[in-house]
């Protein structure tokens, strides 16, 4: 049947299979040989870090952009904003946050991040923990039918007729329940579960523990990093998704997350546009306001949350690498 | 191992009673086991099966299981359908510029920021590039949304005034430059990583040589990530044919429609709005056929290329 090897999932959670090595031996924290970069081509280091400077300046300035623009005032908005506005004005956050229907979204996307990272990590790890024993009867077969589900998905129709069938259109589990296994996720935790002496377990055994008591007790605990990883990225994930409540609420719109209030507002905006009616009237307050506004909300999370969290990304990807 | 009846009994002699006797005594650890089972059989090979419906001919009131079969009346009719064939060039219009654009940005930011120093500059600018990736399409599409309108960002920075949305022509470049902005630099790391695998004293002996920078990174940098490049050509080249709903639900509008109507959006539209299941899914089988002869065929050419190793 079918692939559906998406470039864009690969390039998210790196490839099966990347040079086998183990995880590459830190650098010295001063960056490879310092010296020598500053004996010869010290034109070269210049251009390099200005060449540099204007990429990361092309990701900020927009970014800044829609920072000043959603404090901005219709008026203001309507002749464009570029680095700072004319007039500061808190009126579109006053707007946004005023809505209850917003409060709302914020709500279901807030619930859906908290149990849909927390329920697919522990389904993934006990799973995982499982098939981590070389000696689980059936292991060959249920590992080639996770493989199978890596590189083969249904498309979006039959998915759709599975999850109506299911019941799960216009509920909130709809969110959670198809989310819960991803095998690639699984090979992952096995990996690092088996990295995990065999001599604590066997302790564990003689002290009396079952496996559930020492997956809870001992793996669980000791997997930590790991765990946090696959939440994380997870989270990120379930925060950004707007395919499952495109395809699957339809009239329970109240279950819409906060990526879904931005896409109705955006597509509204886009409309009176293309029918060329002035989205910025000269007031205060404007529809271009309020979608700025909603936007910074909804990116705020993740944006205030990353620079704590870039670490743990980065290496999720170095574990997703180490594998081969 | 916790008492079970079977728990004090002699490990039986035959082949298949010895497998069920182990099966029993970890009955533990396949209760754990089997939930995952169930979750890959129902949400993993059903929809698979789905896949039928694209020879049949599937209606709100029929069941996958008694609507009439229709042979490949389906795909005879994708054959002749301009607006599938229209959102056949815009995928491959959009994917192709992204491979010209980013894939080779990518291997560039990352040498650059691989012959970076070190420091708090190296650092924040890779922090930077990674966090556009983090942020969803919708947010990014509401952005463009403002940053491309009459007044926006864009037509202050270079005068215009038009919306560059509402220009059918600038759509795919729009499309693949804003993928560039929110990937390229996520794109680097797996490359980082490659590079930080290469023996440093290579570059201590080429300097040594004489070598400048340019010639270590062309001899020692490039070749070190030789096997990360080939990887991401295969998983690039069997993209081509993938197109990005999200981006094209928030992007699209009736006026850039006629160049920015993708393939996953022309399933959306077709299967789902209007309800013709059927078609969508011959649409999705047969895109999802051709990526995968896209991918083997990536794979065995470059295992040709790479004597002989296969990088999947």
């Amino acid at each position: 049947m079918v692939t559906t090897i998406d470039p864009s999932a690969a390039r998210t959670r790196g490839p099966l299979v990347v040079e086998g090595r183990r995880r590459p031996a830190r650098r010295p924290p001063a960056g490879r040989p310092t010296l020598l970069q500053r004996q010869d081509g010290g034109l070269f280091n210049i251009v390099n870090a200005i060449i540099l400077l204007a990429f990361a300046l092309i990701i900020v300035v927009p970014v800044w952009n829609i920072v000043v623009s959603s404090l901005a005032t219709g008026t203001d908005l309507s002749q464009g904003v570029a680095l700072f506005p004319r007039h500061w004005t808190l009126a579109n956050y006053r707007q946004v946050l005023g809505d209850s229907s917003i409060w709302t979204a914020f709500g279901i996307s807030v619930a859906r991040t908290v149990l849909g990272a927390l329920s697919h990590v522990l389904f993934c790890a006990m799973v995982a923990f499982a098939m981590s024993k070389g000696f689980l009867r059936g292991r060959k077969v249920y590992s080639a039918m996770g493989i199978v589900t890596m590189f083969f998905g249904g498309g979006m129709i039959p998915t759709y007729l599975l999850i109506k069938s299911l019941g799960l259109i216009d509920t909130f589990w709809v969110y959670i329940i198809p989310g819960l296994l991803a095998y690639f996720d699984v090979i992952i935790l096995m990996n690092f579960f088996r990295g995990i002496p065999d001599s604590l377990d066997e302790a564990a055994k003689l002290d009396g523990a079952n496996h559930f008591q020492t997956f809870w007790k001992i793996f669980l605990p000791l997997s930590k990093p790991a765990l946090a990883t696959i939440a994380l990225f997870n989270g990120v994930g379930q925060w950004n998704d707007f395919y499952s409540p495109l395809l699957y609420i339809n009239s329970n719109t109240w279950l819409y997350p906060m990526q879904m209030k931005i896409y109705q507002i955006v597509v509204q905006f886009q409309q009176s546009q293309v029918h060329g009616f002035n989205p910025n009237a000269a007031s205060i307050v404007s529809s271009q306001g309020i979608q700025l506004a909603t936007i910074v909300v909804t990116a705020l999370p993740i944006v205030i949350a990353y620079p704590f969290l870039q670490k743990y990304f980065v290496g999720g990807m170095m574990i997703g690498a180490v594998k081969g | 191992m916790t008492a079970h009846p079977s728990a004090g009994r002699e490990r039986p002699e035959g082949k298949f009673a010895a497998w069920l006797y182990d099966f029993r005594q970890q009955w533990q650890l396949q209760l754990m086991v089997w939930p995952g089972v169930v979750f890959i059989i129902v949400f993993g090979f059903l929809p698979l099966y789905g896949y039928v419906m694209a020879f049949q001919n599937y209606t709100v009131t029929s069941t996958i299981w008694n609507a009439p079969f229709v042979g490949l009346a389906n795909f005879q009719l994708i054959v002749t359908d301009p607006t599938f064939w229209s959102s056949l060039v815009n995928t491959l219009g959009i994917s192709l510029l992204k491979l010209v654009i980013e894939f080779p940005l990518s291997i560039v930011l990352a040498i650059m920021v691989y012959e970076l120093a070190g420091g708090v500059f190296k650092r924040v600018v890779q922090a930077i590039s990674y966090l556009p990736h983090f942020i969803s399409w919708i947010v990014l599409g509401g952005m463009l949304v403002v940053w491309l309108s009459s007044t926006g960002l864009f037509n202050q920075i270079f005068g215009g005034s038009t919306n560059l949305l509402q220009q059918p022509g600038l759509y795919w470049l729009i499309a693949a430059l804003s993928d560039t902005w929110k990937e390229v630099g996520w794109g680097t790391i797996l490359y980082l990583a490659a590079m930080a695998a290469i023996d440093p004293s290579l570059y201590e002996v080429a300097r040594v040589d004489g070598a400048g920078r340019f010639r270590r990174i062309w001899h020692i940098t490039l070749p070190g990530i030789r096997g990360m490049i080939a990887l991401q050509v295969i998983l690039w080249v069997s993209g081509l044919f993938g197109s990005n709903l999200d981006q094209t639900m928030v992007l699209n509008n009736p006026l850039n429609d006629p160049r920015s109507n993708v393939i996953n959006f022309y399933v959306y539209q077709v299967g789902l709005h209007q309800g013709n299941f059927s078609y969508g899914t011959a649409v999705g089988l047969g895109i999802s056929l051709i990526s995968l002869i896209l991918l083997l065929g990536a794979n065995f050419a470059t295992k040709k290329l790479n004597d002989n190793t296969s990088m999947l």
